[in-house]
């Protein structure tokens, strides 16, 4: 654009969003960082010269705290079942999806979209009752099988798993999407030659489908990834962390630590950790991603 | 005879081509009803009595059709001051649109200095973690004397670095001539950008209002942290109280779910297809 139009006229067009930005996502950060190295509490809130500069004691104290260490372990429990058990369900309901040709697959792709739009509140309450050991539907369902009961959301490890098929339920939808996307970029003729050749359906799959499907399982791994280490409503609506702790998410800890202990500096260091963590598992994927496409 | 043969052979590629798109069809099916089950099981317990949904076996289809969990969400619990909230949220949250629309304009159209950069910085908030800032943007709230107002409640989520991008994207595509056409006429940058821009982007103005819509009628996290009160409790947030409070009575809470999911499933279905195109455009480019 020239230069006869308003001078003034992009930053009108930006300042509001900005300063919006600015006083909640970017100052933010900053103070975060500096309450962190601080005992900032209650106290401290009411009165600014309560507030002891501590150095990283917080730091030290969270990283030696053992619920801490126990939502940490628990977080990448989420991480390491979570994200290849959603990557593997999306990617089967894609294909199954895109290899259909009637109508119908249409229908199927609303159906298996719409839990990712709903509340994440109102499923979780709704999945506490399936889930209930005593008037819960699964159970039920189990017991017409003759399969006992299962502890759903009592026992430690189930109760993880538990969380886990919740948020599985609720991501495959939009991950689906992404990777039908993907399927439907990929040139027919690839697929017309290999049967040429012979090729039989799977083979097609793993020599020609996965890997041109690079990028899009790239990019559902890793905002999958960084979705679960922020994994938070599903443990808080539904075992608030319990049974003891074993479903405590980091995120929940922080939640906890901030805002219903107000030890608000303990937590803000907390939040460091999970930033620092977030940061390293986004860079340790992307140097991945880029020796990988150099072939 | 060799032709006879080939000809068998497709025939037979075909019904077993035909054999695997049932197969698919079949096992679609089966996963799908697991996916509908909990929706479905949330509103036939909605018009159950309490009594049912607590009797063993449980019942499928509601015995005695029952309004009374609905009408005690409305009566004897706050669930209408909930509702007001959560739509007061929701109409606040056009207005975040709509500076979102204004942000993208200013960054697609405009050779500016500092222009990139501050795109770049608008981006790299997308990355942060809601529970790094959620602890001193509550601080910050508290020192304007915001906490536990609807003000507080708005203002945090009010402007995505997500919807700044959508806009930027498709308001480049809009060619310069338009808007210098616009300028010889005399029109303001301000009212080039209601009267041209804004109509020209009806279809990203459609998309982003549906998520919109869906994103503030889900909101929970910055109404927990902010409101005390329970006068300024969205649905989210007096649902996962009544959820707390009501351990062993189901009907009223799929009530309340069903009161929360019902008008979200309905927008959705009436338009997937904007939202699912959407985001396979966008999200893939």
């Amino acid at each position: 654009m020239r230069g006869f139009t308003a001078k003034s006229a992009p930053y009108f067009f930006i300042a509001p969003t900005l300063i919006l930005l600015t006083l909640f996502s970017l100052l933010p950060i900053l103070i975060a960082l500096g309450i962190s190295f601080t005992n900032m509490d209650l106290s401290g809130l009411a009165d600014h010269s309560n507030i002891k500069f501590i150095g990283l004691q917080n730091y030290k104290d969270v990283l030696t705290d053992p619920i801490f260490k126990k939502a940490i372990f628990n977080t990448l429990f989420y991480v390491i079942i979570g994200v290849p058990i959603v990557i593997i369900c999306s990617l089967s309901v894609a294909l199954l999806i895109n290899f259909g040709t009637s109508r119908i697959f249409k229908v199927f792709r609303v159906v298996y979209y719409l839990p990712s739009v709903t509340n994440v509140v109102a499923v979780a309450v709704v999945w506490f009752y399936l889930y209930n050991p005593t008037f819960g539907l699964l159970n039920y369902l189990l017991k017409l099988v003759h399969l006992g009961p299962v502890p759903w959301l009592t026992h430690p490890i189930v109760a993880k798993i538990s969380l886990i098929l919740l948020a599985l339920w609720r991501a495959i939808g939009l991950n689906m999407i992404i990777f039908i996307a993907g399927l439907q970029g990929i040139p027919k003729s690839y697929y017309e030659a290999a049967q040429l050749d012979g090729a039989k359906h799977w083979q097609q799959l793993w020599y020609i489908t996965i890997p041109m499907l690079r990028y899009a399982i790239f990019f559902v791994s890793i905002t999958t990834m960084i979705g679960w280490l922020q994994f938070f409503e599903e443990p808080f609506i539904m075992t608030q962390g319990g049974p003891l702790d074993s479903t405590t998410s980091v995120a929940l800890f922080i939640y906890r630590n901030g805002f219903q202990f107000s030890h608000f500096g303990y937590a803000a260091a907390g939040s460091f950790v999970l930033f620092f963590a977030i940061i390293i598992v986004t860079l340790v994927q992307f140097r991945f991603q880029s020796k990988d496409t150099t072939m | 005879m060799s032709a006879k043969s080939a000809h068998i052979q497709s025939e037979r590629a075909k019904t077993s081509e035909r054999l695997l798109q049932w197969l698919a069809g079949i096992v679609l099916t089966v996963f799908g009803i697991m996916m509908l089950l909990p929706f479905i099981w949330m509103v036939l317990s909605t018009f159950k009595p309490e009594s049912e949904v607590l009797s063993i076996p449980p019942t499928l289809w509601p015995k005695a059709f029952t309004m009374a969990n609905v009408n005690k969400l409305f009566v004897s619990m706050n669930f209408s001051v909930y509702l007001v909230n959560t739509l007061c949220i929701v109409a606040f949250s056009f207005l975040g649109m709509f500076m979102n629309a204004m942000a993208g304009f200013g960054f697609a159209k405009y050779n500016f200095k500092g222009g990139k950069a501050l795109f770049y910085v608008v981006l790299a908030t997308m990355m942060i973690p809601g529970q790094v800032t959620m602890i001193p943007v509550y601080l910050i709230l508290n020192t304007m004397n915001l906490t536990n107002t609807m003000i507080g409640i708005i203002l945090p989520g009010l402007v995505g670095a997500f919807g700044i991008f959508l806009f930027r994207q498709f308001m480049a595509t809009i060619p310069d001539e338009l808007l210098e056409a616009a300028r010889m006429e005399g029109a303001g940058e301000f009212r080039t950008f209601l009267q041209i821009v804004l109509p020209i982007s009806k279809p990203i103005l459609a998309v982003q209002s549906i998520l919109t819509f869906i994103a503030g009628w889900n909101s929970f996290l910055w109404p927990l942290i902010i409101a005390n009160d329970e006068k300024l409790y969205s649905l989210s947030v007096g649902l996962s109280l009544l959820r707390s409070q009501s351990n062993q009575n189901f009907a009223l809470q799929m009530a309340g779910a069903t009161l929360m999911v019902a008008p979200i499933i309905i927008i959705f279905i009436a338009f997937q297809r904007h939202i699912i195109e959407n985001y396979s455009t966008s999200g893939m480019k």
